[in-house]
């Protein structure tokens, strides 16, 4: 019954709040690049010529309902072709396409043109993330949903930006033509920022290239726009388009943090350290199907609590964890985690939940390991 | 349209069989046709099912019902069946009811290869439907990726059921293909003396082509899913790169199926139209040849455009523009259809029972779905409609409020001459009415969604599209709900208790050989051919 | 009915023998794509080994920039990157590049690599007279390798073209053991509970 009271309040809260129906976007917005705009202009002609041939059409139709009915008298005429009137509505169609087939041909033109770009990114995508690789400067990371899961569970309020945020954005400087080269790591994923109007294809072994530029700073988010699996809803893009000073200040700054990362990975850590940061590392990476309890999910992902490989060898821990389990859902997270991360991350798995091993996993081990 | 008929004969002992022999090894066109559509309008309400699941869920942001995963294989096999499993059989069931009677043919060419066609069906289903059950039980995943299958992810990445998927489509396939070889075969073979091609009935001239088609493309769909399963299974790499492959392969093949399989599914809802509007305008098809030409011009296009559901995966401009071009053509032949039938009511003397609305909604709402069609074609808005609601809403628009809708009027329309019992006018104009109000509630908003970005193929989304995906799911299930009118129509129509007895010509505007014959039309008819002046 | 039935079978035959073909059509359509994109260079795939006599003419008024990119399939384990991200050619003139590629784990994989070239106009006019992309390459546990590239860009190369992207893509060798390992590891097997995939920390 309560779905049935959700849906009849939904309704009258939607006709109470009809005022605020103009915030309802209805159309395609132009966007803040050249494409963006060439792409909305060409929709907004096409579909107003098709809104005044539907007009014609039907109003002929509609007259025709009221003033042709049997009940009002109307007795049926005899014609039943007429050569003229064939070739006409045949051949005012066809001008009216190529009317449309101009403008479009010129936009498509103008997008295509991929030469002398300022900087080149490549994209690839993956199940269920995506990764950026700034070709040339040796900035490189993976940009995952950052929604909670409890949103999505429905046990907390959905953000603004529910499911269109990550945890790394794609940042680019303003004013400047960005080269994108798109490819995926497992199967065809698409690329789209609705903002750019740029939607591609990464595809596996293949490389797709488009590009994109704009003089408007800002945030701009986009989905990936090509069925990839089981999370193909969740893996967003988001782009930060900066002036060229915050820019570069970016850039310094990601520099630094791969410097403080690849120092994190030579340091001895406290065990106190790696537990906390190893929950953390749990929490998004592993979380989803191990469980908070560690106790997974019985016949589908194992326990870890009390498990033979978290309480046994650390070696074939670590391997387990770096090179996943073939023959398994257990992916490799070597690529995809630093060895700090991973350090820490072996440490929490095997002393949390009771399973107090007492091993210790630094930085160090994981780096032999791999 | 058949001039004058001349002398009509109809054998006086109708006897048939019975039991359950009666159906399982039935070569009679009239008991095939209403097995058709008796498995199609199951298969209506199964694929509808799903449909209510998927709306269900998209009823709020959040994941309230299902997971992700589940929700893939609830969209893949929505899509599968309602293609495969009701459109498609429910066309070749009012096919062969009604192609043999408007040629005034005793039965179709090939009547036990006719059975065979039919009877492919329910095991092609059971399969599919059976990975699907095994899904909710936890064995493994029913296919989950999308009604289209792109490789990899279907193969290399696709679940254990995916091979059982290929087998079911090939049997599918195999069905159509009987079906269509006996349609042409009979429609080539079988016409009475004096009916040319140039007299037959437009029904009859859309499915001809219609069986073309198939022939032509279900082959290919079948190489398609033949080198999925040796990729997946014997080492090619038909679609992989890994072996010198090509994933972009597979669309293209799949493609050069799937773009004429629309029209496949399409044609013959045409034809009905054509074969309604006059009747309850009680006046000829306006420009008779010009439909001919116009359908066989809109079949020959529709094996020059695939690539137009392929903009974003790399083609160079050139192919762009061409696939452009071309699908910008297809308006012109399928306008000129539309203002026919629009002169056809012209100055005639309309009623507006159950069969001509959703004939009339027929025109406004598939023509609406035209017109989104030409914005797709236009290659660089449709970077920002690709793989968004704004397609759905294109292809929901032209296959329900098109094909279905068709289908819905042929059954008003034939089911007296069928049963020999009128169906319940008011049941269905009620059926009528809300369907068609709740139709646009559930997909016209998903323009807007499309529009303003939202992505197919998710079952979970950003609040700004909340409002419309809400107002979607309640037509959704109002539109399902509705189809249970349909149902009690049919079965009461059936039952002939306390409906009204059918004339032999049903409907004062009738024309045709079929209106001919008794209603209900004998279990053998046209034994003797009658003559057409 | 009966005068019916030779025309019927003889429209049965007919169209048997067009459905058959069109399901040879189907496969058709594999070595047809090939060819056409190898006349095309539509897909970026850059063709085999080129082989000619006659020296090309380099055009020093033309600079292009060639970029360098390196890719691992989904469980491929090895390490693989350009060691120079980008040169700038003249059509016409040979240019040798590097990349190198480490197997990180304890067993010997064979790799095939699958070259990529972007933009597609310009895949035609990237010929490649040296490439580990021709053959599979084998990479014993824990060995590095220097995989050479010699090419030249066509100087019958579209004028608009200033930047050629070169990609490689490696995968575990198709049909080798590792490479059934992978497939059975990618397919979805039942997955009734699992919500999202994991949000990572920065590479």
């Amino acid at each position: 019954m309560s779905a049935a009271i959700r849906v009849a309040s939904f309704i009258s809260l939607m006709l109470v709040s009809m005022q605020s129906w103009a915030e309802y976007q209805l159309d395609l917005r132009p966007g803040v690049t050249s494409f963006s705009q060439g792409a909305y202009d060409i929709h907004t002609l096409v579909m107003w010529i098709c809104v005044g041939i539907g007009i014609i059409v039907f109003g002929a139709m509609i007259y025709s309902i009221i003033m042709h009915r049997k009940s009002r008298g109307a007795e049926a005429a005899s014609f039943d072709d007429n050569l003229t009137v064939e070739i006409v509505w045949t051949i005012v169609p066809f001008i009216i396409l190529a009317f449309m087939a101009v403008p479009a041909t010129k936009v498509l033109l103008a997008m295509e043109d991929v030469s002398n770009s300022d900087m080149s990114i490549k994209v690839t995508g993956y199940q269920w993330k995506w990764h950026y690789d700034y070709l040339g400067e040796d900035i490189s990371f993976f940009s995952n949903l950052s929604t909670p899961i409890e949103e999505i569970q429905n046990k907390a309020t959905k953000s603004n930006n529910y499911l269109l945020d990550v945890d790394n954005r794609v940042v680019v400087p303003v004013n400047k033509k960005i080269r994108l080269l798109f490819t995926s790591n497992d199967v065809i994923h698409a690329w789209w920022v609705p903002a750019f109007a740029v939607k591609k294809d990464a595809i596996p072994g293949y490389i797709n290239e488009s590009w994109f530029k704009t003089d408007k700073v800002g945030i701009y988010r986009g989905q990936c726009a090509e069925l990839c699996g089981t999370n193909h809803g969740f893996m967003p893009i988001v782009v930060e388009v900066k002036s060229e000073a915050d820019y570069a200040a970016w850039v310094s700054g990601q520099k630094q943090q791969a410097a403080a990362a690849a120092e994190s990975a030579t340091k001895t850590w406290t065990k106190d350290e790696l537990m906390a940061h190893g929950k953390t590392v749990y929490a998004t990476s592993c979380l989803a199907c191990h469980q908070a309890s560690g106790e997974g999910i019985p016949n589908v992902f194992p326990g870890l609590k009390g498990s033979a490989i978290a309480i046994g060898d650390v070696a074939k821990h670590i391997d387990v964890v770096v090179n996943g389990v073939p023959g398994t859902a257990m992916q490799a997270f070597g690529p995809q985690l630093n060895d700090a991360d991973l350090a820490a991350l072996v440490t929490y798995e095997r002393n949390a939940w009771g399973n107090d091993t007492g091993d210790v996993v630094q930085p160090a081990d994981i780096k032999a390991a791999r | 349209m058949s001039a004058v008929i001349e002398e009509h004969h109809d054998e006086h002992h109708d006897h048939k069989p019975t039991g359950i022999g009666r159906w399982l090894f039935s070569t009679n066109h009239k008991d095939i046709g209403t097995m058709y559509l008796w498995f199609s309008f199951i298969m209506f309400f199964v694929g509808g099912t799903l449909a209510l699941v998927i709306r269900a869920e998209l009823f709020e942001p959040g994941l309230q019902f299902i997971e992700p995963e589940l929700f893939n294989q609830m969209t893949t096999l929505h899509g599968l069946i309602m293609v495969f499993g009701v459109i498609m059989p429910a066309f070749v069931g009012l096919a062969n009811w009604m192609v043999p009677l408007m040629i005034g043919a005793p039965d179709m060419a090939l009547p036990r290869m006719n059975n065979w066609s039919f009877w492919l069906l329910p095991g092609a289903f059971g399969l599919l439907i059976a990975s699907l059950v095994m899904s909710l039980m936890g064995m493994g995943s029913a296919p989950n990726f999308g009604w289209t299958f792109y490789a990899p992810l279907s193969t290399t990445y696709g679940p254990d059921s995916t091979d059982y998927f290929i087998f079911s489509v090939h049997m599918m396939g195999i069905s159509s293909i009987m079906g269509a070889i006996n349609i042409i075969a009979t429609i080539i073979n079988m016409r009475a003396p004096g009916m040319t091609y140039m007299k037959m009935p437009i029904f009859v001239w859309t499915w001809f082509i219609t069986a073309y088609l198939l022939i032509a493309v279900m082959p290919v769909l079948a190489g398609a899913v033949t080198m999925m399963l040796t990729d997946r299974n014997f080492g090619t790499s038909f679609f992989s790169a890994a072996g010198g492959g090509d994933p972009v392969l597979f669309q293209h093949v799949f493609w050069f199926f799937g773009h004429p399989e629309v029209y496949i599914m399409i044609l013959p809802s045409f034809g009905i139209i054509s074969q309604i509007v006059p009747t309850f305008s009680r006046k000829k098809i306006f420009g008779y040849s010009s439909m001919v030409y116009a359908t066989s011009s809109i079949a020959f296009l529709s094996f020059i455009v695939w690539a137009h559901h392929m903009f974003t995966t790399g083609m160079p401009v050139a192919t762009e523009l061409f696939f452009m071009y071309a699908t910008m053509l297809i308006a012109v032949p399928t306008g000129v259809k539309v203002f026919n039938w629009v002169s056809t009511m012209w100055k005639g003397s309309l009623t507006f029972e159950t069969p001509m609305l959703f004939a009339i909604a027929f025109i406004f709402l598939f023509t609406i779905g035209g017109f989104t069609g030409l914005m797709l074609s236009i290659v660089p808005a449709d970077f920002q409609y690709h793989d968004t609601y704004f397609v759905v809403a294109h292809f929901h628009y032209v296959l329900v409020t098109g094909a279905l809708y068709g289908i819905f009027a042929a059954v008003y329309f034939w089911i007296p001459k069928w049963t020999g019992n009128m169906y319940d006018e008011k049941l269905g104009k009620l059926h009528f009415w809300v369907s068609t109000i709740s139709v646009n509630v559930l997909f016209f908003p998903m323009h807007f969604v499309g529009l303003a970005g939202m992505p197919r193929r998710i079952p979970d989304y950003n609040m700004q599209f909340a409002e419309f995906n809400a107002i979607a799911s309640v037509g959704a299930f109002v539109f399902g709900f509705a189809q249970l009118i349909l149902l009690y129509n049919i079965i009461k129509t059936i039952r002939g208790r306390r409906t009204e007895k059918a004339t032999d010509k049903v409907w004062e505007g009738a024309e045709g050989l079929e209106w001919t014959l008794p209603s209900p039309a004998p279990f053998h008819s046209f034994t003797t051919p009658p003559t057409v002046k | 009915m009966n005068n019916n039935s030779d025309g019927n079978k003889k429209v049965l035959r007919n169209l048997l023998f067009v459905v058959v073909g069109m399901f040879g059509f189907g496969f058709a359509l594999v070595p047809l794509y090939d060819v056409f994109c190898d006349l095309t260079g539509l897909n970026g795939k850059t063709g085999e080994q080129y082989v000619s006599d006659a020296p090309m003419q380099i055009d020093t008024s033309r600079e292009i920039k060639v970029e360098f990119l390196a890719n691992l399939n989904d469980g491929m384990p090895w390490e693989f990157k350009p060691l120079t991200y980008s040169v700038k050619v003249h059509p016409g003139e040979a240019t040798r590049v590097e990349y190198v590629a480490r197997n990180k784990t304890n067993r010997d994989i064979v790799g095939q690599a699958i070259p990529s070239v972007t933009p597609g106009q310009a895949a035609a006019h990237f010929q490649k007279t040296e490439c580990f992309c021709f053959t599979e390459q084998v990479l014993k546990a824990g060995e590095e390798k220097i995989m050479p590239v010699i090419f030249i860009v066509d100087p019958s190369i579209d004028e608009d073209v200033h930047e050629i992207s070169l990609s490689y893509t490696f995968f575990i060798k198709p049909g080798s053991e590792d490479a059934k390992v992978k497939t059975d590891n990618m397919a979805m097997k039942a997955r009734p509970s699992v919500a999202l995939s994991t949000p990572l920390t920065q590479h």
